[in-house]
């Protein structure tokens, strides 16, 4: 089991904030000292281009800047280091894909399909991918439980080119059945490209893209204990291959002429410009620090705290507090979003922040989620390696002083 | 130090200036879709002065507690005093200090205002 009080010493910023209730994982995570560690090494050791200096300190920072794209493959279970695209977060990621392959492959009268779940950047791109090329845009639902509803079938058709999904939802905390519906959605349209935003399962739970056997998966550096400003695109390489370049420009060409322009293979192909090298190179840290943990253990720890936070809030407010998505915790992440009797969301975060406890308000980019659920806005808490029961009983108290002042 | 002192809970709890005016000069509405804070606002003006002002609407108890302060402050002045009001008057009439975050919540009330004047 994890020892949460133990990890917490690994994390600097307990020292420069004493009491901190960090509970926000799920917009940024913290960084452990391994992964600070790594960024500085490189600004004071070998801080240097990458690729192109044929001196020591960029042949080091080349190495290992690609040492961290076979990590990354290996972390998630990629064919080859050639699939894994560094970007600056799964925003791009995801955009890279609608730009780079939407264009190519939409036609008018296609069709997207996503889910009223998306956070906004798996929803918007695909929104105005659909309004550029004349496709119809399809929205799964939910039922009141935060699962997707919907008969596939009657759904998906072979007009269906692109099928969008989120693993974990940053609201509900619904863990979707991703590979069943992938099945699915392929059995009924063998062409359908399948793109799942892996942002809120990656840093949670272990990943096989073969196994789910989807066609791209994109994920954050920065909520995975890793520095901000790196995102990772993977994607099977003959997709990759095929697609337009994002941006054009230096590292991502094989050849430039007067009148034309050869570009390099993926990924390179995508990786237009000098990368965020330090955050990249430290991100293999974070791996390493997960790994190290081991994925099943921070999936049962964050299942276990998130029981005990369900079971406390219930008790110590009953019906006062309204959790939202599943209530079975197999198929819920870290995360609880909720609303508390009709207290505004934002007056109940500034409460809790005087006393050190960080938590988000707002409709966390979902807003069609939120529209859904009939809500402005809501809390949420989200939980992590570093998070202990301690923290949820220091939220309880909180929540107990909100009730008191308003 | 909290941003929840006695005068702002005082007026969050029992706004001043609540509700509408039925003869009104103009009325406006502001809403800030990130939170769901809505504020419709009505003012009456009579010889370059402001007769009455009334808002109506959900919010945080900040954006509420803005309003209410605002309208209470804003009535009998001079119109043409009240378009210099700004983020610093605002922040000055609470007496508290937000951060760049919930500062949006005071300037709610006093965007709806300028609508009107």
């Amino acid at each position: 089991m994890i020892d949460s009080k133990k990890i917490k010493k690994d994390f600097p910023i307990f020292d420069s904030n004493p009491g901190l209730v960090y509970l926000d994982s799920t917009a940024t995570s913290l960084k452990p000292h391994s992964v600070i560690n790594k960024i500085s090494e490189y600004y004071s050791k070998y801080s240097s281009n990458i690729f192109r200096g044929v001196y020591r300190i960029s042949e080091r920072a080349t190495e290992e800047f690609e040492e961290t794209r076979e990590v990354v493959a290996k972390f998630i279970g990629a064919k080859s280091r050639e699939e894994i695209v560094f970007t600056r977060n799964t925003t791009e990621s995801i955009n890279l894909v609608a730009y780079s392959l939407g264009r190519q492959v939409m036609r008018e009268g296609d069709e997207i399909l996503t889910t009223v779940m998306e956070h906004h950047s798996n929803f918007v791109p695909w929104q105005v991918l659909t309004s550029e090329t004349g496709a119809i845009f399809k929205i799964l639902d939910i039922n009141d439980d935060g699962y997707l509803i919907g008969d596939l079938d009657r759904i998906i058709t072979n007009k269906t080119k692109i099928l969008a999904l989120t693993y974990v939802s940053n609201v509900l905390s619904t863990i979707n059945p991703v590979k069943e519906i992938i099945a699915k959605a392929k059995a009924i349209n063998p062409e359908i490209i399948t793109v799942v935003d892996a942002a809120q399962a990656v840093p949670h739970m272990e990943i096989n893209v073969l196994d789910l056997d989807c066609d791209f998966l994109v994920f954050s550096s920065h909520k995975m204990l890793g520095p901000t400003g790196v995102g990772v695109l993977w994607g099977k390489y003959e997709l990759l291959d095929r697609m337009f370049p994002f941006m054009y420009g230096g590292e991502m060409i094989s050849e430039v002429y007067l009148d034309q322009t050869k570009f390099k293979k993926p990924p390179h192909k995508f990786e237009a410009g000098t990368p965020a090298i330090a955050e990249v190179i430290a991100l293999k840290e974070a791996i390493k620090y997960l790994n190290r943990i081991g994925l099943q253990n921070i999936r049962a720890h964050e299942e276990d705290v998130v029981k005990y936070a369900i079971d406390r809030l219930g008790k110590a407010f009953g019906d006062k507090i309204r959790i939202i998505g599943p209530k079975d915790l197999n198929t819920r992440g870290g995360i609880i979003a909720f609303n508390f009797e009709d207290y505004h969301a934002h007056d109940v975060a500034s409460i809790l922040d005087e006393d050190n406890i960080a938590v988000r308000a707002g409709n966390h980019c979902a807003m069609p989620l939120h529209k859904k659920l009939g809500i402005a806005a809501s809390l949420r808490a989200s939980y992590y390696i570093y998070n202990g029961k301690e923290d949820v009983d220091i939220l309880v108290s909180g929540l107990k002083k909100v009730q008191k002042l308003l | 130090m909290t941003i929840y002192t006695e005068i702002i809970l005082d007026h969050f709890e029992n706004p001043r200036n609540r509700g509408f005016i039925v003869n009104s000069t103009k009325s406006c509405h502001v809403s800030n879709p990130l939170c769901g804070d809505k504020i419709n606002m009505a003012i009456k003006v009579d010889k370059e002065k402001v007769a009455d002002i009334k808002f109506e609407g959900a919010g945080c108890a900040i954006s509420t507690a803005a309003a209410s302060m605002l309208t209470e402050y804003v009535k009998g002045r001079k119109v043409a005093d009240l378009k210099k009001l700004n983020q610093k008057s605002m922040i000055k009439l609470l007496g508290i200090e937000l951060g760049v975050n919930r500062i949006k919540c005071a300037l709610l009330p006093l965007e709806a205002l300028h609508k009107l004047i």
